[in-house]
This record gives C-alpha cells, structure tokens and sequence, in this order.
C-alpha cells in the first residue's frame, strides 16, 4: 500500500508531466489562459490516462510480450489511444450532455497529446504491475491537472500584469513555467 | 525549381516549428540537455518528417478523405517505430538517453501538422523540401537552445566525446539550474521574446 502511495506522489508532484517530463506541453500552454477551461481540460487528460493505462497494460503483457512483438507496441498503443479517445467522446455524447459540452472540443486534441502516450510507456518502462500502472496513470492526471489549474489562475492574473512588451503573453508563460517548476522541486524530498 | 526553394526556407524562420509556432515543444525541450542528444534527436525527426511527407503525397489521391488522420498517424508510426529499432541497433548510448521521447516522436504535432496542412495537398518534390525546411528550423531550434543550456549548465561543450569549448573557471561553478528542467522553460521564454524584440517574430 505505502508503495501505491509513493507511486501516486511521485508522479503527481517529483514527476510532475508537466514540469519535470515536459510531457503535455501543448495543452498546458494552450488551455491553460480560463480556469475553467483548464478544468475541463485536466479532467479529461485525466480520464483518458486511466482508460489507456488501463487496457495497454493487458495488451502488452498478455498479447504482444507472448507473441514477441513487443516492438509494435508505439503503433497499436497510438492506435488504441486514437479509438479509446473515439470511444470515450461518444459514450459522453450519448449519456452526459452537460458533460460533453464541457471537455467535447479538449476530447480529440488528447489523441496526440503526448502525456497520455507518455503514461502508458512509463507503465511499461518501469515494470508496473496492474494495479501500480492505474495508480501511476491517476497520479500523473492529477498532477497534470494540478499544474494546470496553478497555471491558469497565474495566467488569469498575468493578463492584467504589466509584463515587459516583449515577454508578453507566451515567453512570460514559459518563465512562470520556470517558477513553478522550481517551487515543485521542493517535493523532491518527499519520497 | 523556385518553389522547391520557396517551401524549403519558409520552414527556417518565417514558420519556424518550435519559435513561430510553438508546436512539438515536448522532445525540444526534453532533450536538449546535451549537443548529442539534440543531433539525435534532430537526426531522427527530420527522417520520420521526410519520409512521412514523402509517403503521404505519394499516396495522397488513394486514401480516403475521412481516415486520412488515423492512416497518418499510422504511417507515422510505422516509421517512429523503425527509427526506434535502427537508434537501439546502431547507437543504443544515444538511444538510452532520448529514452521515450524517441516513440513520442508518434505524437509530435509538427509532424501531423504537416501531413495534413502540407504533404496532403502538395506534389512530391514540394513536400520533400517543405519537410527539410521544417527539419532545418526545428534542428536549428533544439542545437541553439541545447548550446545554451549546456554551456551555462556544464560549463564546457562537448560533441560526441570530442571536448569543443570550455570556459575558463566556469565549468567548476556551472549554473547547474540549466540543466535541469527549469532551465530549458527559462531559455526558451527569453529566446522568444529576444526575437520579438528583434522583430524577427511578431508579439501580442
């Protein structure tokens, strides 16, 4: 149990994707100006890691180790990644329209957004069990979600700031970047 | 002739990959602690980039208007996959330190980017220069920022084993942040914004 919890934290907030992977890039910058677009955003980063890790893990264990195909697992987990993500916008459509009005458009940009391919590499990279990959998946959503919403109230405020003219808009997001990244170092000593 | 030169400079600054468009920062960032890791990485993007464009304009009246994004992808993939293999056979040092930031190659937006808005529309030749454009502005990118970080985060610079450059006294106290995560944030945030105030790039 106390393993799972280092697990959790240490990719939530040591192995932040964000700030330490430099995984999610894309999203992170590009969502990250409205909280509540970054909400929806991370939520849904969120839900589709844990669907991913959650059905690549069987897959390469018990479909392409026995049939020693390990080296096709970046095409077929892109490709599972692509129909789950298909899948999941779908099913909300069908169910929780209120709910697919909220993430509908940040759905189809998750396909190519490398933290969740990340995630399911990691999963294998680092010979996590079932359950551990699932635990590894939620910690990374959440992390990714926390530093999205971090970001997105400092951006709400940077707006309003008197950067210089040149810095304005993305390169004084990267340097906030840079500050959050060193404040989360301090998490280091955690684990 | 002219458009081939056209297609293959505008990728270079005007649309520059990783500063005009602030696409496929991920691997830029990443892995551009060291010079090495940035000729790789540099060496295996702009293979994956040629050949993906030059196969989808190969094939770019067969497939399908509605499945073009899964059978790029695909394509994509394939082709990430073989660099993988060719990087563990031949280089498995240089290999080891890109890591999984070799597969995530899949996932790199420039590349889907260019399939779609460039190789899927264009002839042969076009979209071969417009790949080596786009490839040249994302080397040039990654081998700046990484020449920065390893100068200030090491103190010297080194190219494959071969020693370049060291300052003197300063590799003792390198500025060790630079080497970490938060100096690749740093230096690309000054870097765009140098060259708004340069001009080069348009601000807000």
């Amino acid at each position: 149990m106390s393993n799972l919890i280092a697990i959790f934290f240490g990719m939530a907030l040591v192995n932040n994707m964000v700030l330490a992977k430099f995984l999610g890039l894309c999203p992170f910058f590009g969502v990250s100006k409205k909280l509540s677009s970054a909400v929806s955003m991370g939520i849904a980063v969120l839900l589709v890691m844990l669907v991913a890790s959650a059905v690549t893990w069987p897959l390469y264990h018990y479909l392409l180790i026995p049939y020693g195909a390990a080296f096709m697992r970046t095409v077929i987990f892109i490709l599972v990644i692509a129909s789950l993500v298909q899948i999941i916008e779908m099913t909300i459509k069908r169910t929780n329209l209120t709910l697919y009005n909220a993430l509908g458009i940040y759905l189809p940009l998750i396909t190519t957004n490398c933290a969740v391919l990340g995630i399911t590499f990691i999963n294998i990279d680092q010979a996590y069990s079932f359950i551990e990959s699932l635990v590894a998946a939620l910690g990374a959503g959440a992390g990714f979600t926390l530093v999205l919403i971090i970001m997105s109230g400092i951006r709400e405020r940077l707006e309003l700031a008197d950067s210089p003219k040149a810095f304005r808009g993305t390169p004084i997001a990267f340097i906030t970047a840079m500050l959050l990244g060193l404040s989360f170092l301090a998490f280091k000593g955690m684990i | 002739m002219h458009s081939f030169t056209k297609n293959f400079a505008k990728g270079i600054i005007r649309s520059n990959p990783t500063f005009i468009l602030l696409l496929g920062l991920c691997p830029t960032l990443a892995v551009s602690t060291s010079l090495d890791n940035a000729v790789g990485m540099t060496a295996a993007f702009t293979f994956v980039l040629i050949a993906s464009n030059f196969i989808i304009a190969l094939l770019r009246n067969m497939i399908p208007d509605r499945v073009r994004i899964p059978v790029f992808i695909v394509i994509i993939a394939t082709l990430v996959t073989i660099v993988d293999l060719m990087l563990q056979g031949f280089v498995p040092a240089l290999s080891k330190s890109l890591g999984m930031y070799i597969p995530l190659i899949v996932v790199n937006c420039i590349i889907l980017g260019r399939a779609e808005a460039f190789a899927s529309k264009n002839g042969i030749s076009d979209s071969i220069a417009d790949a080596l454009g786009i490839g040249a502005g994302f080397g040039l990118a990654i081998l700046l920022i990484s020449f920065i970080r390893e100068l200030l985060g090491t103190g010297e610079l080194a190219l494959f084993g071969h020693h370049l450059f060291s300052i003197p006294g300063f590799s003792d106290n390198p500025v060790a942040i630079f080497m970490l995560p938060m100096g690749a944030f740093f230096v690309i945030g000054t870097l765009l914004a140098l060259f708004r105030w340069m001009g080069v790039s348009k601000g807000e």
